[in-house]
């Protein structure tokens, strides 16, 4: 078995085959998406419960405060307490809902992020699918989600829950275009959607360095778009507190509750994943050109490293924006996308394709 | 048995067992859903084709389009105990006679058809660049006019809609 932290081809094809050598190709298929399934999920739910704990500290750093830091070691074990506390708790009906759909929501929510995560490529063969067509899978699965949050609202026969159900329905669907077409930006340079390809074409330097400016300008719609198809603060009208108590999860308890939780969670590491592949260069490391000697030093530390740098850094900066800028109105959400974000990301779409055709880009 | 064909029985029995559902659910937003679930199992079908850009067109326009427009117009119109009227028995059984009629003819044409495996013949590639390629080309096998004349209709479309939802400025 030739493990390296640096190439994981190797090692997953000695897993393949070392099971293809002992069983029937049924069993060896059969038991390779158990274990591809078993480590995804095991990821999902660890990943979920750090970002919690990662929020709530980041939040108390912004407001001068402490935050979790009673159990465990700084507060570590906060959020592994409070999922057992969750799971204990006692899920509650609601008379006059409409059971099936009411609890059929938070799957749907969770189901669309956790197919979107398996295409997401963390380091040279650590990548559980490469579609040809990475980019549209991913934002495609991702549009299934907002399903869930409409039913979940309607479902609870509650007008809070309605209302944020609406809401939230109309920012994801408007957001989607300015999401889409800031991605598109790049696989327009790349000239590839497949994810895998669009790392590779980042290998001496990455797209934010080589587009020029529209490339900037994208990146900060894709961010400001992204925090908004997350239903994240200063986004986060469908469960504005102080107005609709919580929104399209209002009537939602113990673990149902904690899976629209969780789900919004993984959407920001999705999305902040999406925006390190495809704008920061995915696990290739930091290079400049002409510098040898650091980029050597670059080389040394391990792609998923770089993987996770990064995407930590844009899901802080996601936090950033959460703990820093008040809430929009609807209406001021709306003007946003539909009379600056998609204009805007229209005519940069339309700058890059024409820096593509000359070959201006490097 | 191998994994593809008990992919494509849990596939087919899903789309088979909730487009019946569908059309025979009382309630409305449960419809929506089981249509949603149809669809998807659709686009998992593609998947198994290998054709991922068509799997992928399926889950957004029709998952994440179409099923979150019907969703979006029911929640504006319906009430959550609004039911169906029961259908009445004959209209029922008339229904029931024509569908098994419908489903007779189809199912005996298919199953007399012969299908023998194409041989010698190139499969054609699936991938975006084909995909886009013939979508805009004009040579032979190009579907520019089409395309063209169907984002005239979008565009058509559109307007008028923007012009029907415009409030009067008076």
């Amino acid at each position: 078995m030739n493990f390296s932290f640096y190439d994981f081809t190797g090692f997953t094809q000695s897993i393949d085959q070392a099971l293809k050598a002992s069983m029937s190709p049924f069993w060896a298929v059969t038991i390779e998406l158990v274990l591809v399934g078993v480590s995804i999920l095991a990821f999902y739910a660890l990943l979920g419960l750090f970002l919690v704990y990662w929020e709530r500290k980041v939040c108390a750093m912004m407001q001068n405060r402490l935050g979790p830091n009673r159990v465990g070691p700084r507060g570590f074990l906060q959020t592994i307490a409070d999922l057992i506390k969750l799971l204990l708790k006692e899920l509650i009906f609601i008379k006059n809902a409409d059971k099936l759909l009411f609890n059929i929501a938070p799957f749907i929510v969770i189901i669309a992020s956790f197919m979107a995560i398996a295409a997401i490529p963390f380091a040279k063969g650590l990548h559980a699918m490469d579609f040809d067509i990475g980019i549209f899978y991913i934002l495609a699965v991702s549009s299934l989600g907002v399903v869930g949050i409409l039913i979940g609202g309607w479902s609870s026969n509650n007008k809070y829950s309605l209302i944020g159900a609406m809401r939230s329905g109309a920012q994801i669907v408007s957001y989607e275009l300015s999401v889409g077409l800031t991605l598109l930006s790049v696989v327009v340079l790349a000239g590839t959607m497949q994810l895998s390809e669009i790392v590779e074409s980042q290998r001496d330097a990455w797209w934010i360095m080589k587009g020029h400016i529209p490339v900037w300008i994208a990146f900060v719609i894709f961010l400001i778009a992204s925090t908004a198809e997350t239903n994240r603060g200063p986004f986060d009208l469908a469960e504005a507190e102080s107005e609709l108590t919580a929104g399209f999860h209002t009537e939602y308890s113990g673990i149902k509750f904690a899976f629209f939780f969780l789900a919004e969670y993984m959407n920001m590491f999705i999305v902040a994943s999406m925006a390190t592949t495809v704008f920061l260069g995915g696990w290739m490391p930091l290079h400049f050109w002409g510098l040898t000697g650091f980029n050597e030093i670059m080389d040394f530390i391990p792609p998923f490293i770089w993987f996770f740098a990064k995407v930590f850094f844009v899901i802080f900066v996601m936090m950033w924006f959460k703990w820093t800028f008040p809430r929009l109105r609807i209406d001021q959400l709306l003007q946003l996308e539909w009379k600056y974000l998609l204009p805007l990301s229209l005519v940069n779409l339309l700058i890059i394709a024409f820096i593509a055709m000359m070959g201006w880009h490097f | 048995m191998s994994v593809n064909q008990i992919m494509f029985i849990l596939f087919a029995s899903i789309i088979v067992i909730f487009s019946i559902l569908t059309v025979s659910s009382k309630r409305i937003l449960r419809s929506a859903l089981y249509l949603l679930f149809v669809l998807v199992s659709t686009a998992g079908l593609y998947f198994m084709m290998n054709y991922n850009f068509l799997a992928a067109v399926q889950i957004t326009l029709y998952a994440g389009g179409i099923v979150v427009l019907i969703i979006f117009s029911v929640l504006l119109t319906s009430r959550i105990n609004d039911r169906f009227a029961s259908v009445k028995p004959a209209k029922a059984i008339s229904t029931v006679i024509v569908t098994a009629i419908g489903a007779f003819v189809s199912i005996s044409s298919i199953l007399q058809h012969n299908f023998v495996p194409a041989a010698g013949v190139e499969p054609i590639s699936t991938d975006v660049k084909m995909v886009g390629m013939q979508l805009l080309g004009y040579g032979t096998n190009g579907y520019a006019l089409p395309f063209e004349v169907i984002s005239v209709l979008l565009l058509a479309s559109m307007i008028g809609a923007i012009i029907i939802a415009k409030k009067k400025l008076d």
